[in-house]
């Protein structure tokens, strides 16, 4: 009777003993992200679940991600088979107007412009010493886009999911804090201050309904490997254009990106494991990361700058800082900046089109990439 | 492949790659616009359909 209870004792406190340091600290790093979601309001629709799986994935014993555990069941079937990031981009897609962009179809430019930042960033991180394709899950990080991160990390480096994932996310809201003080540093007050003019030419319907399909078909032709992503994009447009769909239109924008985005944080909780994230290659990809969102700003507003010296002062070069994918808290920035230093410049029409752009341009960048990442034979 | 090489076919071809593809679509944005331009509404279609109700 002793012996049974002693037994059934050890047993209970066996988790305990089990604990190692380097668990107690990614459990307190799981803690971290989900006080950032909950008390900070850091996207805390991602860092909540996120933060979650990191804590359960790292108290010892419960298996959660050995072969028939739950979390590796959702990585496996979701993030393994890259079905829950183009999931969400159907949701994208249904939650994006394009008009802005349309109505000035240049300004699309500077969506390209944003994505700069991610190949300047492969070319530091090869020069620190990573592999190749760690260094372009690294470099996609610049995407400011988590889906497509994830995306295409899950292809050729799923052992740096947890930190890119982590990256992405939480820098995506970091956005309002990071750009500022460099589009302020890359402008003069004058260029600040340039009032862009509203246009009041409306697109029509038709184009709108065009519109995806154009996209999906030149890009997938351009870049075929990027045509899950850009094709789930376009087809969540697509729905909420045609008007005749309301239903899966309703679907795409909550219940889909919903159920997906808990599983999708979960799983990506559950790669940051104590054993595989405690280690240096984290900090250089949260280091690497956060740089290739600040040279995206840079290339963006630079990019501006050029635009704004083509048409002779009619571009305020601020809102090519809204050229990257974080939407819409890239073109809430550029439109506080702008107001800052004149108050009645309203740059949010102006650069809600470069925003949408940016996403745009974050697709077919990670779509350019794994096409010529094919093409070497690389991949 | 070493990594110079790398580096420099991916950044030449991802950022040119990129801006080419966008800048396609922004003639492909304009042609949509000139050939399916916004038409008024006539009033006098909006007015029979309010009467039809």
């Amino acid at each position: 009777m002793m012996e049974s209870l002693q037994s059934s004792l050890h047993f209970l406190v066996s988790g305990f003993a089990a604990l190692t340091w380097q668990q107690a600290v990614m459990i307190a790093v799981g803690c971290l992200l989900l006080y950032l979601g909950i008390a900070k309001d850091y996207e805390p629709l991602l860092l909540l679940p996120i933060g979650f799986g990191a804590v359960l994935v790292n108290l010892p014993l419960t298996g959660l991600m050995e072969e028939d555990g739950l979390l590796r069941f959702f990585y496996n079937t979701g993030v393994l088979t890259e079905v829950f990031p183009c999931l969400i981009f159907v949701g994208i897609g249904a939650m994006t107007d394009f008009r802005p962009l349309l109505t000035r179809p240049s300004i699309l430019l500077l969506g390209a412009a944003g994505q700069f930042g991610i190949f300047l960033t492969i070319i530091l991180a090869l020069g620190l010493g990573m592999t190749q394709l760690d260094a372009v899950a690294v470099g996609v990080i610049g995407a400011c886009d988590g889906p497509t991160a994830i995306y295409v990390t899950s292809q050729y480096a799923p052992h740096l999911l947890g930190p890119v994932s982590v990256a992405a996310y939480s820098y995506m809201s970091l956005v309002p804090l990071v750009q500022p003080p460099i589009m302020r540093a890359l402008t003069t007050e004058k260029e600040r201050k340039i009032v862009m003019k509203i246009t009041k030419e409306k697109v029509s319907q038709t184009v709108c309904i065009i519109f995806p399909i154009a996209v999906t078909i030149v890009t997938c032709l351009i870049a075929p490997k990027g045509a899950p992503l850009m094709g789930m994009i376009m087809l969540g447009n697509l729905m909420r254009e045609s008007g005749v769909v309301a239903r899966l239109v309703g679907a795409a924008e909550n219940e889909i990106p919903n159920v997906v985005t808990l599983l999708l944080g979960l799983s990506i909780g559950a790669t940051m494991q104590a054993d595989k994230f405690l280690n240096t290659t984290t900090l250089l990809v949260l280091g690497l990361g956060l740089l290739a969102i600040m040279l995206d700003t840079v290339m963006g507003v630079m990019f501006g700058k050029l635009m704004c010296f083509v048409t002779k002062g009619q571009v305020n070069p601020l809102i090519g800082a809204a050229g990257i994918s974080a939407y819409p808290m890239a073109a809430r920035v550029a439109q506080v900046q702008g107001q800052r230093y004149n108050k009645r410049n309203y740059l949010l029409m102006h650069a809600m089109g470069a925003n949408t752009g940016g996403q745009v341009g974050s697709v077919m960048a990670a779509g350019i990439m794994l096409s010529i990442i094919q093409g070497l034979g690389l991949g | 492949m070493d990594n110079v090489k790398f580096g420099v076919i991916m950044t030449t071809l991802g950022m040119g790659g990129t801006l080419f593809s966008l800048w396609l679509l922004t003639l492909v944005m304009s042609a949509l616009k000139k050939a399916f331009p916004e038409r008024p509404e006539t009033p006098a279609g909006g007015a029979g359909k309010e009467a039809g109700k």
